[in-house]
């Protein structure tokens, strides 16, 4: 294979996973601490700075003394689990979390090269695919446990995520009918020339079409939303660890940085689901009203390709405050209402959604 | 016999809960930005900030022994708060009052009285439960220590958060 | 509910010949042998009536009215006039206005006992508020709180108030009345339970009252103090806290201590008890009512003889002798060590010296350790002593019957005991193991020398004494109150032993420690748990057939005869057909 393009790949997965996704994990979890606290009228961690002087920074430091934390902690492995897989348990959930950004286009160009790290044709069923799998840590760390508050919450993930995967991916065809193709690169670029899915306000979905097609899009929308909610296990969708009931589910007989792996796991899933929802739903990298929208063919410079980079982790992040937001705000559901809200609902909503689709399609003209 | 719940009729738009949540959402929403703008009261910035000049009286810190006017200490071991305290947190180990003690007439007295303050939840039951009136809560609250043992309190240092207490009933001190 | 029919106190059991009278007892008719005592029959069908003086040991006098209850007859017939009777053959019932003490009064045909009527409710509230009328706010430094009937019946049939506004009469407090007892004037009742007691069944009278009314005090007769050997009894009966133990005096409260049914093992008798214990340690031993053993007493002696539970020289781990000094070590260092110096030695080279203060289970491991060693020189260290007229035996080993029976010793023990000695001072026994005795007493009989010429010594004991000092290894063994397990009194009486306490540090149960040495010594044993050693036990020897530890029961069963009577008990069976007390 052409040694430039394993270099540049190498360079895209450290600069996109090590220097941005995992960094913004960490972060999220701050942000997560710092804004619960202030929708609970609390201060959150505002301490920790830079060492041995008084400076705060608001307790950006956080972050990096958890981790530590996390690292120096006493790695137990209590007795009964199943060792092996009690250890492979915690990076199934991290890796396919990560692994789903391969497809993700993070940016128009940077000198000449396009900001995707592998520019699939068939890129949402690779993220299906792959996010599929982290049910699988989940399950393991339930098992593998072998106690019973982790057990439970491994059965119930396992439902669970099956459950919001088919929606999950029911949800999207219409978007996919509408763009006709599976390249997210591609969706983009559609998006950026003529309107963001849920913004039909400039270029050719300016028109009775594109309006008429907003409203599938957003029930599209809603339950894609949703369902992410529980594929990531998050509020009000944690049934898996539960604490009031679990104790804290599937990760109760782990510590350390074990844990740690869990608790990352769930923040960059997070982060890769909002990435996916920015791709699809809000024009990815690209800016409102077609603006410095790349020519076909012409070389992007730099200042542009930096600013579609800015302007896709921008929607990332308000996505991710978004999901704080909900967290923070609603209850959590009882589990045969989230079961209910599944397969009686969305389900049957998402298929009804691309039959009118559909018909728009056909029909409007 | 079965209990019959009434459940209450939601209307259709209670029942689509959409907008139920977006209210939700805005309420906490509001908080959010009034919390950001400082216009929120927020808790207090210990250590810097102490309320301690504000503590109430029945202000439920460490569990401590007391003494009388007469200098007499208050506990005559009767053990009832080492059996109630929920926690196990205290041990009394306790004595004869030897007769030339100028109180030999109270007959016992706790040898040696330890409350491990790792243990202590403030629950208070030990005050409550005392017939003598010997434990209060009292206003310390801060204690640290380096190993276990400098967590639990000895009688030495029981009587010296709790001080004297006045104006209590003095049972033994009168006519016995 | 009608009478139980086990109870052992019913006099039926052995004059089946009393006629039955009927008793309407809150509203049910029951039938109780003609003579049973009012207080009795409500107890039999679970009509607990409250009482102070009342004691089934001890006379009557009828002196506290705790007791009252309301009593009803049928009505007086005029000359010729037939009884009116109802369906099932019961008159009516007249009821008396003035209550009647239900302690010293015999139930009688057609008799109606009211329990919890109007008239007995106010009666107790009465007693209780003048019995607590000079009582002191004690209770935080008594002794008795926790089981105290005052207390108790405070709470049951109190008012809950007191309308005394007067000065409290004050009177003697902490009063030496004698070695082992210290009395309070204060809280004493005036029951007289611990007079009648010391009068008539230690027949040491020396308590009585003096001064008058509401300034009565119990006092010991000036010039004696109570100090016979079951003083410490009336402390037990004693309903309040006026009489307590010097020995247990403010070691524990009362609610903390958990209760073990065992028996006391300080000689042949073996009087039942509760041990009363906490986290690990024994704070007292009290008797438990057992009417073929030990009626409802204990000797002070043994009572207060479990102080060497935790004494100082207590051994808490196995030690092994090197070069002279000994050294902690573990278990199985310990036992092999011992293993292979005893496998150095043939049989005829061995001698076991076992202890008959061990229990059954712990025999029977012996004798296997016996069998696998081969050694042919075994013997027990009899203790004689003098019986007295009460519950000593004259044997001081609690289980002289057992180890006979176990170890299959016959004649006479201190001849055994002799040869072993014999062989050791002449060189003919090498190794010598023994278990739970201190070879280097008065009663064992032998000397250091001898002892010193010994190849092989081992010692299971539970204390440093000079004989361990002198082993090559010393195993710590447990103490009565740690083990579970049986033996058999001077009567022939197998009795239960129960594990109050764990063994004291590392030390280990003799069943285990034995087992463990025979497994080292080559012979195997599928062993774990006490039950298993019962079991075989029971296989083994013909009189234990058919009985397991749990058949044993709480109260013993008769196992073998022996002939021997218990004079304490003779002089209950005597008055208790009398009439004089209930039993
Ligand atoms: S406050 Fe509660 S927990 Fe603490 S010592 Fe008293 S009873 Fe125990
Ligand atoms: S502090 Fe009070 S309750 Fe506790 S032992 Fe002393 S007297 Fe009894
Ligand atoms: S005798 Fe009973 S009531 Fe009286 S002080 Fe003692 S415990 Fe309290
Ligand atoms: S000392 Fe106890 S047993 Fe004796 S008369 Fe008084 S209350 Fe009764
Ligand atoms: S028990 Fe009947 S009078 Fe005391």
């Amino acid at each position: 294979m052409d040694i430039t393009f394993i270099l540049i790949s190498v360079a895209k997965i450290i600069g996109l996973v090590f220097l941005t996704i995992l960094p913004m994990v960490a972060y999220s979890v701050w942000a997560e601490r710092r804004v619960s606290a202030l929708i609970q009228d609390r201060v959150g961690p505002n301490r920790v700075g830079i060492p041995f002087t008084k400076i705060r920074l608001a307790g950006l430091g956080q972050p990096i003394a958890d981790g530590i934390k996390f690292l120096l902690k006493e790695d137990f492995t209590p007795s009964h689990v199943r060792k092996g897989y009690y250890w492979l348990a915690p990076a199934l959930t991290m890796v396919p979390a990560l692994l789903t950004c391969a497809v993700l286009p993070f940016g128009s160009e940077l000198f000449g090269i396009k900001m995707v790290i592998a520019d699939l044709s068939v890129g949402p069923l690779f993220i299906f695919a792959i996010a599929s799998l982290s049910v699988y840590g989940i399950v393991l760390a339930g098992w593998a446990s072998n106690s019973k508050y982790p057990f439970l919450g491994g059965v119930r993930s396992s439902s669970q995520m099956i459950s919001y995967e088919i929606s999950l991916g029911l949800s999207i065809v219409p978007i996919l009918m509408i763009f006709g193709q599976l390249n997210l690169s591609d969706i983009v670029m559609e998006q950026a020339r003529n309107g963001w899915a849920l913004l039909p306000l400039w270029g050719d979905r300016l028109s009775l079409k594109g309006f008429l097609l907003f409203i599938p899009i957003f029930i599209s929308f809603v339950i894609f939303t949703t369902s992410m909610f529980a594929e990531t296990n998050r509020l009000p969708f944690d049934l898996p660890e539960c604490e009031t009931e679990l104790v804290a589910g599937y990760h109760t007989e782990y510590s350390s940085m074990k844990f740690a792996l869990f608790f990352l796991g769930e923040y960059a899933a997070m982060i890769i689901g909002s990435g996916l929802a920015v791709t699809l739903f809000l024009g990815g990298w690209s800016l409102p009203f077609g603006w410095l929208v790349p020519e076909d063919g012409a070389s992007v410079p730099f200042w542009m390709g930096a600013l579609h980079i800015l302007s896709f982790l921008g929607k990332v992040v308000a996505f991710i405050l978004f999901f704080i937001w909900v967290r923070w705000s609603l209850p959590r559901f009882r589990y045969d209402q989230l079961m209910r809200l599944g397969w009686v609902f969305f389900f049957e909503i998402a298929l009804f959604n691309i039959l009118l689709t559909a018909g728009i399609l056909l029909f409007v003209k | 016999m079965a209990i019959v719940v009434k459940r209450p009729k939601l209307s259709f738009w209670e029942k689509l809960y959409l907008p139920g949540i977006i209210k939700g959402l805005g309420i906490t929403l509001r908080h959010f930005f009034l919390s950001l703008t400082g216009k929120t009261k927020v808790s207090m910035q210990y250590p810097e900030e102490k309320w301690d000049s504000h503590l109430p009286e029945y202000y439920r810190g460490a569990p401590a022994l007391v003494t009388d006017e007469q200098g007499r200490e208050r506990c005559v071991a009767c053990q009832l708060c080492e059996f109630i305290c929920p926690p196990r947190a205290i041990t009394i180990h306790p004595e004869e009052i030897p007769s030339e003690d100028k109180w030999a007439k109270v007959e016992k007295r706790p040898q040696e009285f330890e409350i491990d303050m790792i243990r202590c939840i403030y629950c208070g039951l030990c005050e409550e439960v005392c017939p003598e009136q010997a434990i209060f809560l009292r206003k310390e609250y801060a204690f640290t220590g380096l190993k276990r043992e400098d967590m639990v309190h000895n009688k030495k240092r029981l009587y010296e958060i709790g001080g004297v207490r006045e104006g209590l009933v003095n049972k033994w001190n009168e006519l016995k | 509910m009608p009478p139980a029919a086990t109870d052992e106190k019913k006099p039926t059991a052995e004059t089946p010949a009393v006629p039955m009278v009927n008793v309407q007892i809150d509203g049910q008719w029951y039938q109780f042998p003609k003579g049973t005592r009012m207080i009795e029959a409500c107890r039999q069908v679970g009509k607990d009536v409250p009482h102070y003086c009342y004691h089934p040991k001890l006379t009557s006098p009828g002196n506290c009215r705790m007791c009252l209850v309301e009593m009803g007859m049928p009505p007086r017939l005029a000359p010729g006039q037939e009884p009116e009777k109802d369906g099932e053959g019961h008159q009516p019932i007249q009821w008396i206005p003035r209550p009647a003490i239900a302690c010293a009064n015999t139930v009688a045909e057609n008799m109606g006992i009211r329990t919890d009527s109007e008239l007995t409710r106010g009666c107790r509230h009465g007693v209780m508020e003048l019995l607590l009328i000079n009582h002191p706010l004690d209770c935080p430094i008594c002794d008795q709180a926790g089981e105290c009937r005052l207390q108790e019946f405070s709470v049951e049939h109190g008012t809950g108030g007191s309308r005394f506004r007067e000065q409290k009469v004050k009177k003697p407090k902490n009063v030496d009345i004698g070695p082992r007892i210290r009395l309070d004037d204060e809280r004493c009742i005036m029951c007289s339970r611990c007079v009648r007691f010391t009068d008539e069944i230690a027949d040491d009278p020396v308590l009585g009252f003096t001064e008058r009314g509401s300034h009565t005090v119990l006092a010991v007769h000036p010039g004696h103090e109570l100090a016979n050997n079951y003083s410490l009894n009336t402390v037990d009966i004693c309903p309040v806290g006026a009489l307590t133990s010097n020995d247990f005096r403010f070691q524990m409260r009362v609610w903390f201590l958990k209760e073990t049914k065992s028996i006391c093992t300080d000689c042949g008798r073996g009087c039942n008890t509760l041990i009363g214990s906490r986290e690990g340690r024994v704070y007292r031993q009290t008797p438990r009512e057992n009417n073929d053993v030990n009626s409802a007493w204990m000797c002070d002696h043994g009572r207060l003889n479990f102080h060497y539970l935790d004494s100082e020289l207590r051994l808490s781990a196995p030690l092994v002798k090197d070069e002279g000094v000994h050294k902690e070590s573990t278990w199985p260092k310990a036992i092999q060590r011992a293993a292979t110096a005893l496998k150095a030695h043939g049989g005829s080279e061995i001698a076991v010296v076992v202890s008959s203060r061990m229990t059954n289970e712990e025999l029977f491991m012996a004798k296997r350790l016996i069998d696998t060693l081969g050694a042919e020189h075994v013997a027990t260290v009899p203790r004689a002593g003098e019986p007295d007229a009460y519950l000593i035996a004259a044997d001081k080993n609690p289980n002289t019957q057992g180890a006979r029976l176990i170890l299959g010793l016959e004649g006479d023990l201190a001849a055994g005991l002799d040869s072993v000695r014999r062989g050791v001072a002449d060189g003919r026994i090498k190794a010598v193991v023994t278990l739970q005795e201190d070879l280097l007493t008065p009663e064992a009989g032998f000397d250091a020398q001898t002892l010193d010429g010994l190849e092989a010594l081992v010692v299971l004991h539970l204390l440093a004494n000079p004989t361990a000092q002198m082993a090559s290894v010393v195993l710590p063994g447990a103490g009565f109150a740690e083990k579970r397990g049986s033996m058999i009194n001077v009567t022939g009486r197998l009795q239960r032993l129960n594990k109050a306490t764990e063994p004291f540090g590392q030390s280990l149960d003799d069943w285990e420690i034995l087992r463990d040495l025979i497994q080292a010594i080559g012979g195997g044993n599928g062993i774990y748990l006490i039950e298993d050693v019962f079991k075989q036990l029971a296989a083994g020897v013909e009189e234990f057939e058919g009985l397991t530890l749990s058949k044993i029961g709480d109260l013993g069963v008769p196992l073998i005869e022996t002939g021997e009577t218990v004079p304490l008990l003779e002089r209950e069976r005597e008055r208790i057909a009398k009439g004089q007390i209930v039993g």
